[in-house]
């Protein structure tokens, strides 16, 4: 199928506030993930990459937005202003990834119906449209940790249907104490800064942040990169662990493949979901093989920013394409000792090699995976 | 790419009556809605015991989606990864949401903080028939026809897939719908064109 083309990117995050920045920052081995005491959130201290308070304070004066919305308005103003793909054009569609959106308000804010409407999803679709004058209803994903991936993939059907040419795909989670309870009381927290892959691994960090991806159909709006497949599929095993056997992950890389028209042999690495939970690393280790691409750099960057949920399927995916255009594969901040039980080869130092094509990869409760194909023009 | 799909089956779930191709098959008025879940389980005879560690969204949007499977469609016919499922709703998962922040003033309840996604209702089918195919959750505020016939004609049209359940689950304190369709390549005897206005009418089926 056409490829699409990627036209601006933007990432905000503890690390930093534009792709450059995120990305410099990994290379100087920068981490958002700090440890956190006495927090709100939290009885007990707990590793995670979250912003410092008051860094973000954009605000416009007229209508009073959410955390939420005002990270998302910052990352779309950022790659907006790097792009000639304009808002307000009757061609371009805005696109929502997120898991959690505005649930802190359950926090502070006391029960109403009010309150369900603020707290829904399309009343920050309808504020961001407004705010930056998109004229087509926004298209909101909300699909567990495949959220990411799984809005940029409605991007490309959106535009290869002919319905849209160009597509603005922002997503953001914030940490509170909602998620953060709810993944302590999966156990699934780790007491260190996570592991990926590692023999040691015992769990995530969570981490806040958003990013943008824009695309578009034309070739005139590009900056040297293509979204060239993706795919998605469900374990259908279990609704909180991942797949025994990783078979389901490795249909969607297959099907991404196939879509890119490239073979096993032409990904040239690989940006993992890595959570750094024993389940998820070791399905994603068995669908790397299965896949055949047990040789191939493979890096997870939860060491960096956390697990950003309906935020890191975008984060992960401007960083690989940063590091295509960069020829610069990004370590596996965590990692020191081999921790699953399928070879893989994982990332340890900076790695610089010619990059033409990368697999991203996400999975997620409800048994959800996504790959997709990023590559260089 | 202009071939028609159908519609071969629909179910909708609406003000404690499900209707099933377009005819009632089960009203229960006294019950409150919760209960009115139970109740349609039970008069349907069926043995799924998950059912009941389900949250309100997934005991929806299961149950609609057996009533929507049974009598007519042909799971043989097609590989795992050939059936998807792309839902949608308005309140994404809130209603658990809001239940599962009550227990975290006490002790957080993992078994309710699963369900605080939306898409957990389309993991739950796909265990209970194996269906491994393409899933989305898209949230928006009306049931947005337009988008669901455009993506999922893509989805079969493409060939990426060969069936698709698709449609509405949207539970919120006591009010709730749920409209799925049985999206397929081949016409039957009592196949609907898959169009947005085939959707619509279907959705709002009682005021039909």
């Amino acid at each position: 199928m056409t490829p699409i083309f990627i036209s601006a990117d933007n990432i905000i995050s503890p690390v930093g506030d534009n792709t450059a920045d995120n990305f410099n920052g990994l290379l100087r081995d920068v981490s958002g993930v700090n440890l956190h005491t006495g927090s709100p959130f939290s009885a007990q201290p707990f590793y995670a990459s979250l912003f410092n308070p008051g860094h973000f304070s954009y605000q416009t004066g007229k209508q009073q937005y959410t955390r939420f919305e005002n990270l998302l308005i910052a990352s779309i103003v950022d790659a907006l202003a790097n792009s000639a793909v304009k808002a307000a054009d009757t061609k371009t569609v805005l696109i929502i990834s997120t898991t959690k959106g505005n649930i802190s308000l359950l926090e502070t804010e006391t029960a109403s119906a009010e309150l369900n409407r603020r707290i829904s999803l399309n009343t920050s679709a309808r504020l961001l449209a407004s705010h930056f004058g998109f004229v087509n209803t926004p298209i909101i994903v909300s699909n567990a940790c495949i959220s990411g991936i799984l809005a940029i993939l409605t991007g490309i059907r959106l535009i290869r249907s002919g319905q849209y040419d160009h597509a603005v795909i922002a997503g953001a989670d914030v940490i509170t104490r909602f998620v953060l309870s709810g993944f302590q009381s999966f156990q699934a927290v780790s007491a260190a800064p996570c592991k990926p892959f590692d023999a040691a691994r015992d769990g995530i960090n969570l981490g806040e942040g958003a990013a943008t991806m824009i695309i578009s159909s034309r070739k005139e709006y590009s900056y040297g990169a293509m979204v060239m497949g993706g795919a998605t599929s469900n374990d259908a095993n279990h609704i909180s662990g991942p797949s025994r056997t990783g078979e389901e992950l490795n249909m969607a890389i297959g099907r991404s493949l196939q879509e890119a028209g490239l073979l096993a042999a032409g990904v040239d690495f690989i940006s993992a979901h890595g959570t750094a939970t024993l389940y998820n690393d070791e399905m994603e280790a068995k669908a790397i093989n299965l896949a055949g691409l047990q040789t191939v750099p493979v890096n997870s960057l939860k060491g960096y920013y956390g697990h950003t949920l309906g935020a890191a399927g975008l984060i992960e995916s401007v960083i690989a394409v940063k590091s295509l255009k960069e020829n610069t594969v990004i370590p596996t901040r965590g990692f020191s000792s081999m921790g699953v039980t399928q070879p893989v080869n994982v990332c340890t130092g900076v790695y610089k090699n010619e990059l033409r094509n990368c697999l991203k990869t996400a999975s997620g409760f409800g048994g959800c995976n996504a790959a997709m194909i990023f590559g260089k023009e | 790419m202009s071939t028609n799909t159908y519609i071969n089956a629909d179910c909708v779930i609406t003000g404690n009556r499900i209707y099933k191709n377009g005819r009632p098959v089960f009203d229960d008025q006294a019950a409150a809605a919760p209960d009115f879940l139970v109740s349609a389980y039970r008069h349907f005879d069926l043995q799924y015991p998950k059912f009941y560690k389900m949250d309100h969204t997934s005991r929806l949007g299961w149950l609609a989606n057996e009533l929507l499977l049974q009598e007519g469609f042909q799971k043989e016919k097609y590989r795992p990864e050939e059936v998807g499922i792309v839902l949608s709703n308005s309140n994404s998962s809130l209603d658990t949401d809001i239940r599962y922040y009550e227990t975290v003033q006490s002790i957080p309840s993992p078994a309710l903080f699963v369900y605080t996604l939306p898409n957990i209702v389309i993991g739950e089918i796909s265990i209970c028939h194996g269906f491994k195919g393409e899933n989305a959750f898209f949230v928006s505020e009306q049931f947005d026809t337009g988008f669901i016939e455009q993506y999922v004609n893509g989805l079969v049209n493409n060939n990426i897939l060969q069936a698709c359940i698709c449609g509405w689950v949207e539970w919120l304190g006591n009010d709730y719908r749920a409209a799925l369709f049985l999206v397929e390549k081949m016409k039957t005897a009592n196949s609907v064109i898959f169009t947005a206005e085939n959707l619509n009418k279907i959705y709002q089926i009682e005021n039909g």
